[in-house]
């Protein structure tokens, strides 16, 4: 460590890396300087002058107390950080902070927990000389999710930084100067990134604070449970403030290399819905009078009684099995196992997937391809179908990362997405996406085999085309290169033929391949076995079962549904619906009720939500995480693995007697000892015909929104009242609308097969020509089918004249 | 009377008022003279740097920083933009010459401008121009005009392959952005905010780019130090002091002006030139280099001349060469109030202390004005303001907190007695 200097704070002498800032060092050796301005993640303000120390170097002291935070150290530098200039310096500070500052803490929502507050017990008066009127300021409405008491802002510009540097949209600023400058939005817009929330922490003060949480509760009542967020791959780390049973917040924990220590608004707020009034809170089972509340004894002796006589009178493999990849890694090996003891085998958690022609090509395990803060060190990124900031806003910031520091990022998406970053996008229409990669496969010059090399060879490539390869190469080359493929090419019916372009580009460029799992659990299912061609460990079925799809194409007289909605989980909600509906049992374990599954199911048995049970999680980066259950669920509901347990008990089946979740997590950790995720393809992936839109109709392009994607979510109302969360609607390219005769604002009918839907349109040149983007999973979308799949448009007459 | 008026930025004054600023008054007075030699030899910067530093011409904009040598600091022939700004925001309360060289001798600045650029490797130039300055900024676009037409300005000029891009930018108003980082924030399109340093200007300023960024009295004495010399203008004030100097004689005075003087006049010749202390009162205080620097009683003034080393042992600055001329009569606790109040509307307040401080002195302040002040206010006040002086990014902290302790050191009776009996000592002049 030749590169090393020593400086010396308060007398230690400490040691350091040239360049690093002198508040830097101090933390490191747990010496405290007091700041409010300075955070690590963000860019260095030096403005709110509590930091300032005594310093001197060479023997020759600066003339001036110097901010801590912005001066970097030399070799033999002396700090002072409590010497009487230092400490009056930061009194001094600390005096001009509080003057205008209300100084109503038992009012203030961060009472308790204010960086202001703490500080002032160090360095604060008892008694203020300021007897003038203090200032009062203006309340900023940014919206449902973050509240705003200006008054109490001490304009340290974290919240600006946070904006400009880490989300890339700069939706706060500063305006006024002196005493009138004000942290605002200038435009009166409402705060809506997907990180924003994030500015809550940041805050030292109660200026911004949670609006569904605050004046709920006190800091120092509630307690924290460390948990992982269940809304994406990720895994965040966060923890969850509970008082009284109730989860209360959800504050991120830091973990440089998953989450680093912001966490999204989806994880941050999702809580909300653990209290909603649609949980279901007692087993209920459907009789000849409607929906009746029963007891778990009757009710599972009912479900265990109708599975055995489903297989006895039908057949095990009548049996339907699908899990929501969300799922804890425990529930999803005891439900694989069940169906697997009871000789069944048609269990998937692919849930929006509909071309499944890949899977006996696709690698056992297959994953993001490399660590998350890898993301960072990528020169080059392909992104395949995906809408990363809705999908999984933290890895979308590590992409930001790579491309501020100059990665080419590509997209081929059906739309063009908001990306905060310089980034190469090909908008194309679903069935185009194929076209396109292989003009970038054919630049990059990929081969291919038999179909695929004609469809190679006749791809048209063009500068954008040339410009994403050459990086992709160059990247490849260097080693930092990847290609990553999204939920929307996962919800492709040409999802086979996507992996098999994606994976001629990353052969031809040297680029690595990586998946990004749609859920919290995707990465898990494939560990558990809970997939029609794998059991646990990811190892082979001689036999494979149905996959989520054609066990609703080929409809079975048993279905057990394990944390869905059939309306909004599934990738076509009209067929899953109607095959659902024909069935002879369909048992539904949920944490909520929804009107499609008391439409469909017979049996409702309530079990924890997310923060109710045990249990861990497989994130994108093969990460397992267990975590705590950090309340009781409400009502009857039950972890899920305890209902699993006692079901298998009462089938008779053996290797049910596990005591705890973590006796479950040990028993599939012994089986995947020796697996770890990799995305080498077990075979040759098959090349189909692309799906391409008949005439007269367009590809209905059926992104998951962000707060649509899963139950937990669409019940957390400040969620579903954000600009993120817009109602169902029709969006179309200008030339298709004007082809169509529709106009911005028009309503129209959408029929996709027998499904109808009536919506209003949205006209928008983000959206690849040939394309109709309807959401998914949010209300009215249950009515229609594929998320992906033709769709003709009507205009609905009649409605004006009304 | 001071001999050797006029000789540098002021050196077209003794022409006819309608044309003193138009290229052919400048061409006349040898002006561009300097720029076109630059063109044609090609003359190797760093001897143009010398000749400044032997000048000891010094920052004109308050700092008083050789402008030699920060040119000096410039990475002269690092590849990518670099940029030369000139600071023409002239805000300091009293503070007008500026404005003067830009109604009455812009092109001056030009050259003084392109020579700048060449010195240190900008081919681009900003000045940017206080935006209430109506008429200096029709002068000055309308000399860029005459200097674009003339081949003085833009591309490959006069075949000698060297390219020097002017602009105006203007100011909306605001008093710190004649910060010269707040100033590069404003011509960026961003709120004028100081920026903490380093890094300097010259490693990162704007876009950032290497820039340096000078007075436009400063820019503007380039041409005349290098067609007389550095040892001439250096020979014009004292050591350490070297040429003539604006200043701005303001306040209690017959005759306010601009006089371009040598530095080291007598403040008494100075006072002369502007005709005496208004209506032949007693002169009570003199605030030497704009509103920012200490206030001197006039009986010191009276014995001091008017240099950067001579005011300095008065206990202020020389500061922008604003002389502001208070008159026996006046109270002081008024003209601070005044002051502080200007200093509060002008923080940025990105900085707590200045942000708050300001704030507070001058509500302080005006309550003791409105006779509501209390015996503790004073040591109150001159507290606050050394809690805020040299704890802030830029100056003007200090700028707000040294008039504040300079009136309480000289003037404190005054104070006391508006406390005691809640009316003035001294009734308006």
């Amino acid at each position: 460590m030749s590169d090393k200097i020593t400086i010396e704070i308060d007398g230690r002498t400490c040691e350091a890396a040239p360049g690093e800032m002198i508040i830097t060092v101090a933390d490191r050796e747990g010496i405290s300087i007091p700041r409010f301005c300075y955070h690590e993640k963000l860019s260095i303000a030096a403005n709110c002058r509590m930091c300032l120390v005594e310093a001197e170097q060479g023997g020759r002291p600066f003339p001036k107390p110097v901010p801590a935070c912005a001066t970097p150290v030399g070799d033999g530098m002396k700090v002072q950080t409590r010497s009487r200039k230092a400490l009056d310096a930061q009194r001094g500070t600390m005096e001009f902070l509080l003057i205008n500052h209300p100084l109503d803490c038992p009012i203030c929502d961060q009472g308790g927990e204010c960086e202001l507050q703490d500080v002032s017990m160090g360095y604060g008066e008892d008694v203020s000389r300021f007897t003038e009127r203090k200032r009062v300021v203006k309340d900023e409405d940014l919206g449902p999710l973050i509240a705003t008491e200006m008054t109490r802002c001490i304009h340290c510009t974290r919240c600006v930084r946070f904006g400009a540097e880490i989300a890339g949209v700069r939706e706060l600023g500063a305006t006024g100067r002196g005493e009138d400058m004000r942290i605002g939005t200038f435009v009166a817009h409402t705060v809506a990134h997907e990180l924003s929330g994030n500015i809550i922490d940041l805050c030292p003060v109660g200026a911004l604070t949670s609006k569904p949480y605050r004046f709920t509760a006190r800091a120092w009542e509630l307690t924290a449970e460390p948990s992982i967020a269940p809304h994406d791959a990720v895994g965040s780390n966060i923890q969850l403030h509970v008082r009284n049973g109730r989860v209360m917040r959800v504050h991120p924990r830091d973990n440089e290399a998953i989450n680093e220590t912001w966490i999204s608004d989806r994880d941050r707020f999702s809580y909300e819905g653990l209290n909603a009034a649609s949980r279901l809170t007692a087993p209920m089972i459907k009789g000849d009078s409607g929906w009746a509340e029963t007891d778990w004894q009757s009710v599972l002796h009912w479900v265990a009684d109708g599975l055995q006589r489903v297989v006895a009178d039908s057949g095990a493999d009548q049996l339907g099995w699908l899990m929501a990849p969300g799922s804890t890694l425990e529930e999803l090996y005891l439900g694989q196992k069940l169906l697997r003891g009871l000789g069944g085998r048609n269990i998937d958690s692919r849930l929006r997937q509909q071309d499944f022609s890949g899977d006996a090509a696709d690698p056992a395990l297959p994953w993001l391809g490399l660590p998350i803060a890898d993301l960072e060190q990528q020169r080059a990124v392909l992104l395949i179908g995906s809408d990363i900031r809705q999908e999984q806003p933290l890895l979308a910031h590590r992409l930001r990362k790579a491309a501020l520091a100059g990665a080419m990022v590509g997209l081929v998406n059906p739309y063009r997405v908001e990306l905060t970053h310089p980034s190469r996008q090909l908008p194309a229409a679903p069935g185009r996406l194929a076209a396109e990669l292989a003009a970038i496969a054919k630049a990059a010059g990929a081969g291919g085999r038999s179909s695929l090399k004609g469809l190679i060879a006749t791809a048209d490539s063009g500068d954008v085309h040339a410009e994403i390869a050459a990086a992709l190469k160059q990247a490849g080359a260097d080693g930092n290169g990847l290609v990553l493929l999204g939920a929307l090419a996962e919800a492709s019916p040409d999802f086979g033929l996507l992996k098999a372009l994606a994976y001629q580009i990353a052969d031809a460029t040297g680029c690595r391949i990586g998946f990004l799992p749609p859920a919290a659990n995707s990465t898990g299912a494939a560990f558990a076995g809970a997939l029609p061609h794998r059991l646990p460990g990811a190892r082979a079925v001689d036999v494979p079962g149905l996959d989520a799809l054609a066990q609703l194409t080929e409809p079975r007289k048993a279905y057990v549904l394990w944390g869905i909605d059939p309306a909004h989980d599934l990738i076509d909600p009209a067929r899953a619906v109607a095959a659902l509906a024909g069935a002879d049992l369909v048992v539904a374990c949920t944490a909520f009720r929804t009107p499609s599954l008391e439409a469909v199911a017979d049996v409702l048995l309530p079990i924890s939500a997310f923060a109710e049970t045990s249990g861990t999680f497989v994130n994108a980066a093969g990460d397992w995480q267990r975590f705590q259950g950090a309340v009781a669920p409400p009502g009857d509901a039950r972890p899920g693995w305890k209902l699993l347990r006692v079901l298998g008990n009462m089938l008779e089946l053996t290797g049910f007697e596990y005591a705890s979740a973590r006796d479950i997590h040990d028993a599939l950790a012994a089986q995947c000892a020796d697996r770890a995720p990799d995305n080498t393809p077990r075979a040759e992936y098959p090349v189909g015909t692309t799906a391409e839109a008949a005439d007269g109709t367009l590809m209905r392009v059926g992104n998951v929104p962000i707060y649509a994607v899963d139950a937990l979510v669409r019940a957390a109302p400040a969620l579903q009242r954000t600009p993120l969360s817009a109602p169902l609607h029709l969006q179309l390219h200008p030339a298709d609308a004007e082809a169509l005769g529709l106009q911005d604002g028009d309503q129209v009918e959408v029929a996709q097969g027998p499904a109808r839907a009536c919506m209003p349109v949205h006209v928008s040149d983000d959206l690849a020509r040939g394309g109709g983007r309807i959401p998914a999973a949010v209300p009215g979308s249950g009515q229609l089918g594929a998320q992906i799949g033709p769709i003709r448009v009507a205009k609905v007459s009649g409605e004006n004249d009304q | 009377m001071v001999k050797d008026q006029n000789t540098v930025c002021f050196r077209t004054m003794h022409l006819k008022e309608k044309v003193r600023h138009t290229l052919d008054s400048y061409l006349s007075v040898g002006g561009y003279g300097q720029w076109k030699r630059v063109l044609n030899e090609r003359p190797d910067p760093a001897t143009l740097i010398e000749e400044l530093k032997l000048s000891a011409l010094r920052g004109r904009g308050g700092a008083g920083f050789p402008t030699g040598l920060k040119w000096s600091f410039m990475p002269r022939s690092a590849p990518g933009q670099k940029y030369i700004v000139c600071n023409s925001d002239e805000g300091e309360p009293g503070t007008c010459k500026d404005r003067d060289i830009l109604r009455w001798n812009p092109h001056q600045l030009i050259e003084g401008m392109a020579i700048a650029g060449y010195c240190i490797g900008a081919t681009v130039g900003y000045n940017y121009i206080r935006g209430e300055f109506y008429e200096p900024i029709a002068r000055f676009d309308e000399a860029l005009g005459e200097a674009y037409a003339a081949g003085l300005l833009g591309r490959d000029l006069l075949g000698s392959g060297v390219d020097f891009d002017l602009y105006t930018h203007l100011g909306a108003g605001a008093y710190i952005c004649g910060e010269e980082t707040a100033l590069l924030e404003s011509i960026e399109g961003k709120k004028g905010q100081p920026r903490f340093k380093p890094p300097f200007p010259a490693q990162a300023g704007l876009y950032g780019q290497p820039t340096t960024i000078n007075n436009t009295e400063s820019l503007a004495s380039v041409p005349v130090i290098l067609e007389k010399g550095g040892q001439w203008f250096l020979d014009q004030g004292r050591p350490n002091n070297g040429g003539p100097k604006l200043f701005s004689v303001t306040g209690h005075v017959n005759a306010p002006n601009n006089f371009e003087v040598p530095l080291g006049t007598p403040f008494w010749e100075l006072l002369e030139m502007a005709g005496g202390v208004k209506d032949g009162k007693a002169l009570k205080a003199v605030i030497p280099g704009g509103s920012s620097v200490p206030v001197v009683p006039g009986n010191i003034m009276m014995n001091t001349d008017m240099d950067y080393d001579s005011i300095a042992k008065a206990g202020s600055m020389l500061g922008s060469g604003a002389v502001i001329v208070i008159a026996e009569g006046t109270c002081m606790v008024r003209v601070l109030a005044n002051l502080a109040h200007f200093y509060a509307h002008e923080s940025c307040g990105q900085c707590t202390p200045c942000r708050e401080g300001t704030g507070w002195l001058s509500r302080v302040l005006h309550r003791i004005l409105h006779g509501h002040g209390r015996p503790s206010d004073l040591d109150l006040l001159d507290n606050v303001a050394g809690r805020i002086g040299g704890r802030t990014i830029c100056a003007l902290g200090d700028a707000a907190a040294m008039p504040v302790q300079s009136f309480l050191q000289h003037y404190r009776h005054e104070f006391e007695h508006l406390i005691e009996h809640g009316r003035p000592m001294e009734q308006a002049a």
